[in-house]
């Protein structure tokens, strides 16, 4: 009991201060007014040079989201929203669009360095470079270990509400890949964009999602031709910088038939006493024989250890196997927000297509976690399957909210989900809702839950075998997750292991 | 959208609105029942029937489903008794108590000759008397509002208030029978049991009616468990093929208190039952067992609500469903654990088996914990026949149906298999078999 209990105070005394992101960049920005009308709507769409289109498809957001209402059904309090108090858009001030790398403010191109992001193309040998020698030291073992030989990244970093670089661009375009802002993508290839946006997120979808048709800045646009497996790992890099401002990106990815991408997207925020908006709306489009992975590592901030201040994240994220034997994979590490409000889902329209969905979602602090998935079937044999990892600590709140449904033309569907829970502490709670909901008869679905502490039993027998406690600790909870973490990009489980470790600092080495 | 504004009422919901207004101004203004009734009345003309906007009503949208309201049934006559009289299903050594068309019948019922330690009073006595146990009507309804539960309150007119002494075990089980006959209409039954402290009991209620008529049965149960007893608890709910049947099931466990429930429900067009489950003592069992054989387009529905309030506790939820045709079933399963809670051990399975292309099971098991010295877990699976299975029996020479009415046995036979005493469960696998029997033919 001793060790529990040592456990428990160490998960008290967590400085969730220790966010090692929360700087912030002195750089002259340009902003539009505070609040929201037509006006502010129009001046983004202005300022991007936007197609007349893409401005009416706003203005019907924007007028939809007027007769609709916050949805109140997810286990998250929060105090209301006050949507005119808030920045629509802010963007690092320039005279003039960056044409390379060295245009871009060095204040910006600094705070992406402090991040571990690498922009500057030359500079990168491997995946991750960083300052940090113990991180490098670590990716070299793990590179090592799997006989692993340099691999490249393309960045696309956003800052506040513009896309400021993409890198790799030029020989991405070698195979044919797409890979830029999206408002670089609406005005050098318009047909595409106009043909994808929405398919998948409808404007109406839901309150954010709509707010985020009205009022979208920026975010990363991929398209993958026919037959092409993208020759690297693409990324896109969010940080909020500005005070007050929400976050509205959008990315758009198509891969075509036969084809293939994995996608990368991180996102910090400095830390501020308010709470700041981050409404992002993400649409994959997966036609036959395609193949999408996407990885998150959402980081923003998590607000103080009183619960003051951190983001609130609310994304509507959603796949579409729309052709025959697509798959689409999402893959989560949740360790920040101050709220979080966020189901990636799979349709899985077209038959024998499959849906993946692999999440660890830590929580700490005063932070509340409501997150899960929804596999839609709706083709034959199609599959999917579920992991849901959750930690709470601290006073947190972790919900697991999940729906599975096989239409009842889904012959043959099949699915597995499995969400455990890890309780550290008495002050936080755990909860887990599941909708499955089979209309077929041959389909086949498995569920299972389970919420546990770790047991005395487990870390007596680590300890036993000479671990320290927190050794052990971490050895546990490392297992635990690990199902999740070997879903990640090598890029990313790196930082991922590190940010556990951060988050549950204290209870976990 | 907006919370004020009012929503429109059905007819059956402006029906029932008014009849409840009607028996209310027929039944004596004052006392404890009275102020429980008009307070129901009210929370129901507020909130209607529930709507699958209402989490708990997700799957069964019960203002779509009842789109009647039926008159309260009368007394029955003579003819009805003895008609009703044979639609009993028989537990062997069971002491009777049957209801017709929600009244009670004594001439049917053996209220002359309970063992010693039972007491049974009618509402209809209590009420005269004064008995202490009315007290426990409506002492556990739950926080959130339901609608059936309401409508059964608002309605409260015929019941029984039963009683096992402290101490006292009563070795032959108590069958509440509940029997509808004649034209369609509506009843409402109320029961509180009470077991004392040290004490046993068996507790069997059964529910039947005509078929082809499209009746509507109510009935709400109030349940205390003291410590250290024991409550065996059978459902058998085989009401006639067009009625729907709304059960609401209310427990209190005390201290290394024991709970077991068995539920079969095979009748009705739609029904639903809802428990709500407290664990208030330290060391407190929980079992609840249950199996839906649903055909044709039935539609069952069984949701609970345990809840552990105090720690050392176990509960365990097991429940089988056999959907065959367009039948649709439903589980809602929700363990919420307390802060205090330390050392709760709940597992709750629920397994579907889908026997007809059409047939659809909606699962939500659903944990809710705020103790982190737990061990929660829920599983949920729905799939076809095992075609390994059948093609193994088929094999060994064992005709298609028989050895597909072997699998659903041994499949619902898990359930079964946790009522301890011998004779009922053998009643209830006679149950099954025959309903297996019904759907061959």
């Amino acid at each position: 009991m001793a060790a529990v209990q040592e456990t428990v105070e160490r998960v008290r005394s967590v400085d969730v201060d220790q966010y090692k992101y929360g700087f912030t960049t002195d750089i002259e920005s340009e902003k539009a007014p505070k609040g929201l009308n037509e006006d502010i709507i129009r001046f983004i769409s202005a300022k991007k040079n936007e197609p007349e289109w893409m401005l009416e498809w706003r203005l019907d957001a924007y007028k939809r989201w007027l007769t609709m209402t916050e949805p109140t059904w997810a286990r998250v309090n929060y105090p209301q929203v006050d949507f005119q108090d808030l920045y629509y858009y802010a963007a690092p001030k320039q005279k003039e669009g960056p044409k390379s790398i060295d245009d871009i403010d060095p204040e910006i191109l600094k705070t992406y360095e402090k991040l571990g992001i690498p922009l500057r193309e030359r500079d990168i040998l491997l995946g991750i470079q960083s300052k940090d020698e113990e991180q490098a030291k670590a990716v070299e073992e793990n590179i090592d270990a799997v006989g692993y030989t340099g691999t490249k990244v393309a960045v696309d970093a956003v800052f506040d509400s513009v896309s400021v670089a993409t890198t790799f661009k030029e020989e991405l375009g070698k195979a044919g890949v797409i890979f830029c802002s999206i408002s670089e993508a609406m005005r050098e290839h318009p047909d595409l964009v106009r043909q994808y946006l929405g398919s998948v997120v409808p404007v109406t979808d839901n309150f954010y999602a709509t707010l985020n048709s009205a009022v979208f800045s920026d975010g990363s646009f991929v398209y993958i031709p026919k037959g092409v497996r993208c020759p690297m790992e693409l990324s896109t890099y969010f940080r909020i910088n500005e005070k007050n401002t929400g976050q509205f990106e959008r990315t758009l990815i198509i891969a075509d038939e036969g084809s293939y991408v994995s996608y990368l997207e991180g996102c910090t925020a400095p830390q501020r006493d308010e709470n700041q908006l981050h409404a992002a709306v993400v649409e994959l489009v997966a036609m036959k024989d395609a193949e999408i992975k996407y990885s998150t590592v959402q980081n923003w901030y998590p607000g103080d250890a009183e619960g003051k201040g951190g983001i609130y994240n609310f994304v509507t994220k959603r796949g579409d196997c729309r052709g025959e034997n697509s798959k689409i994979s999402w893959t989560q590490v949740e360790t920040g927000s101050a709220v979080t409000w966020k189901y990636p889902s799979c349709i899985l329209r077209g038959d024998n297509s499959r849906g993946e969905f692999y999440s660890i979602a830590i929580s700490n602090g005063y932070q509340q976690v409501d997150s899960g998935t929804k596999m839609i079937h709706l083709g034959k044999n199609t599959t999917s399957r579920i992991i849901s990892k959750g930690i709470a600590a601290g006073r947190s709140d972790n919900t697991y909210r999940g729906q599975v449904s096989a239409h009842k033309k889904a012959a043959g569907a099949r699915n597995f989900t499995c969400c455990d829970s890890l309780l550290i502490g008495n002050k936080c709670g755990a909860h887990t809702v599941p909708y499955i909901e089979s209309k077929n008869a041959s389909a086949v679905f498995e569920h299972e839950a389970t919420t546990s502490k770790i047991s005395d039993d487990q870390l007596f027998y680590c300890m036993q075998r000479g671990l320290s406690e927190e050794e052990a600790v971490a050895l546990i909870v490392n297992g635990f997750v690990r199902d999740v973490l070997q879903q990640l990009p090598m890029e990313f489980a790196v930082e991922a292991q590190k940010l556990i470790s951060v988050s549950l600092e204290g209870s976990v080495g | 959208m907006s919370a004020d504004l009012h929503p429109i009422r059905t007819a059956a919901e402006q029906a029932l609105s008014s009849a409840i207004d009607a028996t209310l101004a027929a039944a004596p203004a004052s006392g404890p029942i009275a102020d429980l009734r008009r307070a129901a009345a009210k929370t129901f003309t507020e909130n209607g029937l529930p709507t699958r906007r209402v989490e708990e009503w997700h799957y069964t949208d019960l203002r779509a489903l009842m789109r009647e309201a039926l008159p309260i049934a009368g007394a029955p006559d003579a003819a009805a008794v003895a008609e009703a009289g044979k639609g009993v299903v028989a537990f062997p050594e069971a002491v009777r108590i049957v209801f017709v068309n929600g009244t009670l019948v004594e001439s049917l019922s053996d209220l002359a000759s309970l063992p010693a330690g039972l007491t049974v009073t009618s509402l209809e006595a209590a009420l005269a008397s004064g008995d202490p146990l009315l007290e426990r009507i409506g002492s556990l309804s739950p926080k959130s509002y339901d609608g059936a539960l309401a409508l059964n309150t608002a309605f409260l007119r015929a019941g029984l208030l039963i009683k096992v002494a402290a101490g006292a075990t009563v070795e032959k089980p108590l069958h509440v029978a509940h029997v509808f006959t004649g034209a369609a209409a509506a009843t409402y039954a109320r029961n509180v049991i009470v077991v004392e402290d040290g004490a046993k009991a068996t507790l069997i209620e059964s529910f039947a009616g005509v078929e082809g008529v499209a009746y509507q049965a109510n009935d709400a149960m109030e349940m205390v468990v003291g410590a250290g007893a024991t409550l065996e608890h059978v459902r058998l709910q085989e009401e006639g093929a067009k009625a729907l049947h709304l059960g609401t099931l209310m427990l209190d466990l005390g201290k290394e208190a024991t709970f077991n429930s068995f539920t079969l429900t095979a009748g009705a067009a739609t029904s639903r039952v809802s428990l709500y489950g407290k664990l208030t003592g330290e060391g407190a069992h929980l079992g609840i067992r249950g199996a839906n054989l649903l055909k044709a387009r039935q539609h069952g529905d069984m949701t609970l609500v345990i809840e552990h309030i105090e720690p050392g506790c176990d509960s365990r939820e097991l429940i089988k469903s056999v959907l065959a045709d367009e039948a649709r079933g439903v589980f809602q399963g929700k363990i919420v654990v307390r802060p205090e809670a330390q050392k709760t051990d709940g597992r709750m399975m629920s397994q579907a088996l889908l026997l007809g292309d059409n047939a659809e099971m909606d699962n939500k098991p659903e944990l809710e914990i705020f103790a982190d010295d737990v061990q929660c877990g829920h599983g949920a699976t729905a799939g076809a026949m095992d075609e390994n299975l059948m093609f193994y029996m088929m094999a060994r020479g064992i005709a298609k149906a028989e050895a597909e009415a072997l699998l659903i046995q041994a499949f619902v036979g898990e359930a079964v298999e946790f009522v301890t005493n011998e004779a009922v469960r053998e009643t209830l696998i006679a149950r099954m078999e025959a309903w297996l029997k019904a759907r061959a033919a």
